[in-house]
């Protein structure tokens, strides 16, 4: 519908929810991606399939289903590997989602087990973020901060909420950068090439919280130039309860490891330890394996589908969003107006109305599915003296059809509040 | 369509003509209390008189329309009474937000409180009713100390 080889139609008969109805008959218009995807059959069987006749713990049952387990698992790092286009299948991670890999970045920072200077912080030295970041992207490195005396700075957001890139903000005292590839609130996608190359310069390292990014975009991590991406299954048509940390292997080695317990060790005494070898060194206890399997599942389809056909999908209804979204009487867009450097989400406020109001009409009467608030993005909207916004959100599935919905949604919400 | 019969017109009324918003003086006990959830506010100062009359509740906060509209409601039905029979509403008007949708709301004791009980069946939203008529029994118990 959107063009001529993405048939939206087509791929929403993979997902079973768009089978069914709201209660009072209202149909599901799900406009809520950017929190947490829906699922395709894909992943559900597959993860079906592996509960009902492969389960087993991994990396350590010496029988064929321990194999078969295993092999499912790895396998699905091999997959997640080959879709970020990771150098080496061991810089892949497994996390319990996105704010589990940047608090195990964090945490390898000032540890007075890690020797390596990379890795070294302490007062003077600096932690650069962004206005713009999600709480897990801000929160982290101001424990960071309280723990190790070091400064956390960040740079601004512009009006037209852009990324205030200026240099200066990283410093010869920069250990880490961490920033969005995309904003979860305003959709812009940020100038990575030339933040990172400052952070290089000066010795620093650059993570990306690529959350609202690796979903919706081609990603290559060897040419981003960020030396961490983290992102989660569950924005990715995976489930919850995974999520994966990438780093260049040569930084992750030199880490410290993050949680302690099985499968991280090589051989443990009663007074010491040595640990694996990457990826395992970060992944204690028995990791979620089934999840982990559904990613892999998610990567395939995406990457069947293809994710520049995503890509393109998405930036026809950015486009036809943000046309139909100025016809609504004192609606103001927060973010870029532009399709230039933007992904799929568009927030907004409505004059005089509330976001929660606005979300609840939406959904009682329309069955249009939004995220109201500050998207754990308080900083932001306090940034552009709002308390919150009502933010729509667009993935391989959306129809224009269902931005139409929102938009008569939002006239109506404006007549009752009239 | 429930939800949409949360929006009263009543609540719409108090939503788009708050009753007694602003600060004032003189006050026995200012509070402010936050949702953080969603982050509504509200500060809210009590002045209390002889016998315990509530001489003025005044306040000021952001949010939807059902934390406003709450407390403009709170304002007119308790300026005036005596703090035990603002409690015993505060009570009444606790147990009907909790209540799930399940709980018959007492008219006689809520007045246009009652405008609220289609929230209750939106646990999400609760908080947002209960946000001033909290600080106000807060506000009330730090007046007494």
């Amino acid at each position: 519908m959107t063009s001529n080889s993405f048939d939206v139609e087509k791929i929403r008969k993979d997902f079973p929810v768009f089978s069914r109805e709201l209660p009072d008959g209202r149909p599901l218009v799900y406009l809520d991606s950017g929190n947490s995807s829906q699922k395709p059959n894909q992943v559900i069987e597959t993860m079906r399939e592996h509960l009902a006749l492969h389960y087993s713990n991994v990396g350590r049952a010496m029988h064929v289903l321990g194999a078969e387990s295993t092999d499912a698992f790895e396998g699905a790092r091999d997959k997640v590997a080959g879709f970020i286009g990771a150098p080496s299948r061991d810089e892949v991670i497994f996390t319990k989602n996105a704010s589990e890999a940047l608090n195990l970045l964090a945490y390898s920072f000032g540890n007075p087990a890690n020797t390596d200077p990379r890795f070294t912080i302490g007062p003077g030295d600096e932690i650069v973020i962004s206005e713009m970041e999600h709480h897990s992207n801000i929160v982290p490195w101001q424990l960071l901060a309280q723990r190790t005396g070091a400064t956390l700075k960040w740079f601004g957001v512009t009006d037209e909420g852009r990324l205030d890139y200026d240099p200066d903000v990283i410093s010869e005292r920069t250990k880490i950068v961490s920033i969005a590839h995309q904003s979860n609130v305003l959709g812009t996608v940020n100038p990575v090439a030339a933040v990172a190359a400052r952070a290089h310069e000066v010795g620093a390292l650059i993570a990306l919280d690529a959350s609202q990014s690796v979903p919706h975009h081609p990603v290559d991590v060897s040419a981003l130039g960020a030396d961490f991406v983290a992102f989660t299954g569950h924005k990715m048509v995976g489930p919850s309860g995974i999520g994966v940390l990438w780093g260049r292997a040569g930084l992750l080695e030199a880490m410290p490891p993050f949680l302690g317990g099985g499968e991280m060790i090589e051989a443990v005494w009663m007074d010491r330890s040595t640990y694996a070898p990457i990826p395992h060194k970060f992944e204690a206890g028995t990791p979620p394996i089934v999840e982990a399997i559904g990613l892999g599942a998610a990567v395939d389809y995406l990457a069947e589908i293809g994710l520049d056909a995503i890509e393109a999908h998405e930036r026809t209804l950015t486009a036809y969003a943000l046309e139909a979204l100025r016809e609504v009487p004192g609606l103001r867009v927060i973010g870029p107006e532009t399709l230039e450097q933007r992904g799929g989400t568009v927030s907004f406020t409505l004059e005089g109305i509330h976001p929660h109001d606005v979300g609840q009409i939406l959904d009682d009467r329309f069955g249009v599915a939004v995220r109201v608030g500050h998207h754990c993005a308080r900083p932001l909207h306090l940034r552009f003296g709002i308390p919150a916004t009502t933010r729509a959100s667009f993935y391989l599935y959306t129809t224009t059809g269902e931005i139409d919905a929102l938009v008569r949604g939002l006239h109506h919400v404006q007549k009752v509040f009239a | 369509m429930i939800g949409e019969s949360m929006y009263q017109e009543l609540i719409l009324e108090h939503y788009k003509h708050p009753q007694g918003r602003g600060l004032r003086e003189p006050y026995d006990a200012e509070v402010h209390h936050v949702n953080p959830t969603c982050g509504d506010e509200i500060t809210l100062r009590v002045k209390v008189g002889d016998a315990g009359k509530i001489l003025d509740v005044s306040y000021e906060g952001q949010g939807c329309s059902i934390s406003q509209a709450a407390a403009s409601v709170l304002h007119e039905l308790a300026t005036g009474s005596t703090v035990e029979e603002t409690l015993s509403v505060v009570d009444e008007f606790t147990r009907l937000m909790q209540g799930r949708g399940q709980v018959e709301a007492d008219e006689e004791v809520l007045g246009d409180a009652v405008a609220f009980a289609g929230v209750a069946k939106f646990p999400a939203r609760v908080k947002c009713a209960l946000l001033s008529w909290m600080a106000y029994k807060d506000a009330v118990v730090r007046s007494a100390q």
